[in-house]
């Protein structure tokens, strides 16, 4: 593979991953337990419940510093026809976790991608897209129209 | 004095934690309160533990709070032990505020801020009255949020990029590459003088009252600084972090944070054209209260550098010494515990300098006569 191949198949990765972690675990539970068939897998690693140290900038924009922890869990797994795929995922639930390394091992093989991309990457992405955009009318709904009052005497 | 070790009481404690699980259940007819519940609907409890706990996770600060019975300073402490308890996989990216999806984002003192002022879900501007029809059985379903047809761009400019191009706002260095790490108050005690750094951490885990009460003695004149609210942001953020089995950073999730920019001390002069100075707060969840207090403190703290006299909420160690409820709550605390042999001690000394003053007295007497 190419450099570009490989830095396409980063993106490509980073983006499922990023789909698969910020979505609400019993969405993706539910949606791994409705497909119509789930490949055999077994853990690399067992998910596992642990902390990321959260940094901020000073400032907003300046250099870092520890705000706090958040708890994550992690987990990889090798399906039965040998693809691995990981998983970080806030929280601490190891289902979330494991289906979601899972699905990372399955989008990286082209025989099995077809079974996830839809049913699993797309939907999730999709219930974030529509909770962020149903978050975004609220906060447009309370913007701020500003009038001016106009005097009606001129001073004298 | 020979020591006595004690023992005692194994009965009378497990008994009274009976109890206090009786009394956390309360009225056994009034349905229990379920740690969703707490999750759901007192969310701004939840948010408090998490910041102050110093750990992101709504349902164990729900947890926490459920189990407290509502003692949130008890709750945080819950969550600082849980804590203890888990390995760490590392430090995340920096979390990059102006990409917030905004549900709330003000400027006080800048009208015409670009997006406007988006109220979000606030208590601004409520009547602060009892609302009685929340505690009839429910009140009925709720009217829902009103929705625009259309949506609110992110990302946002932030106060800074407003005045950016004239160069009246105090800017952020640009982080370096070659930066230092970062201070860690979970791994390294205080030091002082303290970085910023180290001091954000500080604030960002302290106590809401004791800042607020800072805050507000600061405003008051008690090292004054005269502030202004730039600008407040609530919304989520997508949180970063680089796996060493990859290479690369991927998002991990998405956490709710509250920022504050507070503009105040004109700085500069003679060698720099004059600008506002900025203080900053960033916490988890919404805690608008507690963020607000962290930037003006931040503030304060940075305007100290120079005075002599600094005022209470200019005095970096005792800021920074007395800002965490779990330290501060465990010391005032302990003296709950038995001091038995302390007070035993005590009493013979002041005993001992009585039988010395009467004999003194007796002797003055005996002397005047």
């Amino acid at each position: 593979m190419s450099i570009e191949a490989v830095a396409e198949t980063t993106v490509e990765r980073r983006r499922w991953l990023s789909v698969l972690a910020k979505a609400r675990a019993d969405e993706v539970i539910s949606a791994w337990d409705a497909l119509p068939a789930r490949p055999a897998f077994r853990a690399l690693r067992a998910p596992e419940i642990g902390m990321v140290m959260v940094r901020g900038r000073m400032g907003g924009t300046g250099d870092a510093f520890n705000l706090g922890e958040m708890t994550v869990t992690r987990a990889a797994v090798r399906l039965d026809s040998g693809e691995t795929g990981l998983s970080y995922v806030a929280g601490r639930d190891r289902r979330h976790a494991e289906i979601a390394a899972a699905v990372d091992a399955m989008m990286q093989s082209p025989s099995l991608r077809p079974a996830v991309q839809d049913r699993m990457v797309a939907r999730l992405a999709d219930a974030q897209a529509r909770r962020r955009d149903t978050a975004a009318r609220k906060a447009a709904a309370t913007k701020v129209d500003f009038f001016t009052m106009v005097r009606t005497r001129s001073p004298a | 004095m020979a020591y006595v070790a004690v023992k005692g009481g194994e009965a009378a404690i497990t008994n009274a934690h009976r109890w206090l699980a009786e009394d956390r259940r309360g009225d056994p007819t009034v349905a229990e309160v379920g740690v969703d519940q707490v999750r759901e609907q007192l969310s701004l409890a939840v948010d408090r533990v998490m910041s102050e706990g110093s750990c992101y996770d709504r349902d164990l600060a729900a947890l926490a709070v459920k189990q407290s019975r509502g003692d949130l300073p008890e709750a945080i402490f819950l969550m600082r032990a849980y804590r203890t308890t888990l390995p760490r996989f590392g430090y995340s990216q920096p979390v990059e505020t102006g990409q917030m999806s905004v549900r709330r984002r003000i400027s006080a003192a800048f009208k015409d801020i670009p997006g406007g002022q988006v109220l979000g879900p606030t208590f601004d501007y409520t009547h602060r009255l009892l609302d009685f029809t929340l505690a009839a059985d429910g009140g009925g379903p709720i009217e829902p949020a009103l929705q625009a047809i259309e949506p609110q761009p992110y990302p946002m400019s932030t106060i800074a990029s407003v005045f950016d191009h004239e160069g009246l706002l105090e800017t952020d260095p640009t982080p370096a590459a070659d930066a230092p790490e970062p201070f860690d108050l979970s791994r390294e005690p205080m030091t002082f003088p303290a970085g910023r750094d180290q001091r954000l951490q500080a604030l960002a885990r302290g106590d809401e009252g004791f800042l607020l009460s800072l805050a507000y003695s600061s405003q008051r004149g008690w090292g004054s600084t005269h502030p202004l609210c730039a600008e407040i942001r609530l919304g989520e953020v997508a949180v970063e972090f680089a796996p060493d089995e990859l290479g690369f950073p991927i998002e991990i999730g998405e956490l709710t944070l509250t920022e504050c920019q507070m503009i105040s001390t004109v700085t500069g002069g003679m060698e720099k054209a004059p600008e506002f100075g900025r203080g900053y707060g960033l916490t988890f969840g919404h805690c608008e209260r507690k963020a607000m207090s962290m930037a003006i403190v931040d503030r304060a703290l940075r305007d100290a550098a120079e005075l002599d006299n600094a005022a209470p909420c200019q005095d970096e160690e005792f800021v920074l010494y007395h800002s965490d409820n779990v330290e501060a709550s465990g010391f005032v605390q302990h003296l709950k515990l038995p001091h038995y042999v302390d007070f035993q001690a005590d009493l013979q000394l002041v005993r001992r300098l009585r039988r010395e003053y009467a004999a003194r007295e007796t002797a003055m007497k005996e002397a005047a006569e």
